[in-house]
């Protein structure tokens, strides 16, 4: 999946990923899309319910052996 | 409109430091509004340098310790600070953020800090043992936003 930037928050745990995230957003145009890197099990549902309250939209969520990767749109204005 | 969450620190431990900080943060990072209010041992927080924050196994049962430990051995000097560098370490460990770091992450977000004035004139302290960016405030401060939060939560 295409992408315009890409975050790792590894090994990082709540509520940082999150944080990290929205600075990540900030620094993209609207439209865009940010990839994060993620090894905390409780990023999944923070990812999801951080998009449905900001209205960014979270395009996929990948996982593998412990590793999720999200692709997040930035919402326009 | 943006929601608002109104948040009371009263707790001036290193345990109890996180939940008004991560909560705060996390709000502001959904687009809240966020106002704390830093009362009595919460004031603490406020402070400039907070690396000196402690956590207690004494009255805290529910605090996981290596080995189960009577009140009387945690009660001895210098147990207090073994608790507080183990916990130091598991925070490390264990990527969670530090206490600086989330208190950062509030004042870049816009988070309003609010220091207690009674506190402050209580505990002696001055203004000046406090960081920049805050503001000093009563009762009535707090409920000026409080009143018309979507959240509040004493902590």
């Amino acid at each position: 999946m295409e992408f315009d930037k890409e975050l790792d928050a590894r090994n990082l745990n709540c509520p940082l990923p999150i944080l990290r995230c929205k600075k990540g957003l900030s620094e993209i145009q609207a439209t865009q899309t940010l990839k994060v890197l993620a090894t905390d099990p409780g990023s999944v549902k923070d990812f999801q319910a951080f998009c449905k309250q900001t209205g960014h939209e979270l395009l996929q969520l990948d996982e593998a052996d412990g590793l999720f990767t999200f692709y997040i749109k930035k919402r326009v204005a | 409109m943006a929601k608002k969450l109104a948040l009371i620190a009263s707790k001036g431990s290193l345990d109890w430091a996180y939940p008004p900080f991560i909560l705060a943060s996390t709000a502001a990072a959904l687009d809240y509004e966020v106002e704390i209010f830093f009362t009595f041992y919460g004031l603490t927080l406020l402070k400039k340098d907070i690396s000196d924050l402690k956590v207690s196994p004494l009255g805290n049962p529910a605090m996981p310790m290596p080995v189960p430990m009577p009140n009387f051995v945690q009660m001895l000097p210098g147990m207090e600070s073994m608790a507080t560098m183990m916990m130091k370490q598991k925070i490390a460990d264990k990527g969670v953020a530090s206490i600086e770091d989330l208190r950062t992450a509030c004042l870049e977000s816009g988070v309003k800090l609010i220091a207690c004035q009674m506190t402050v004139d209580l505990f002696d302290f001055k203004p000046s043992d406090f960081i920049d960016g805050i503001e000093f405030g009563g009762a009535a401060t707090f409920f000026e936003f409080a009143g018309e939060s979507d959240v509040n939560l004493f902590i």
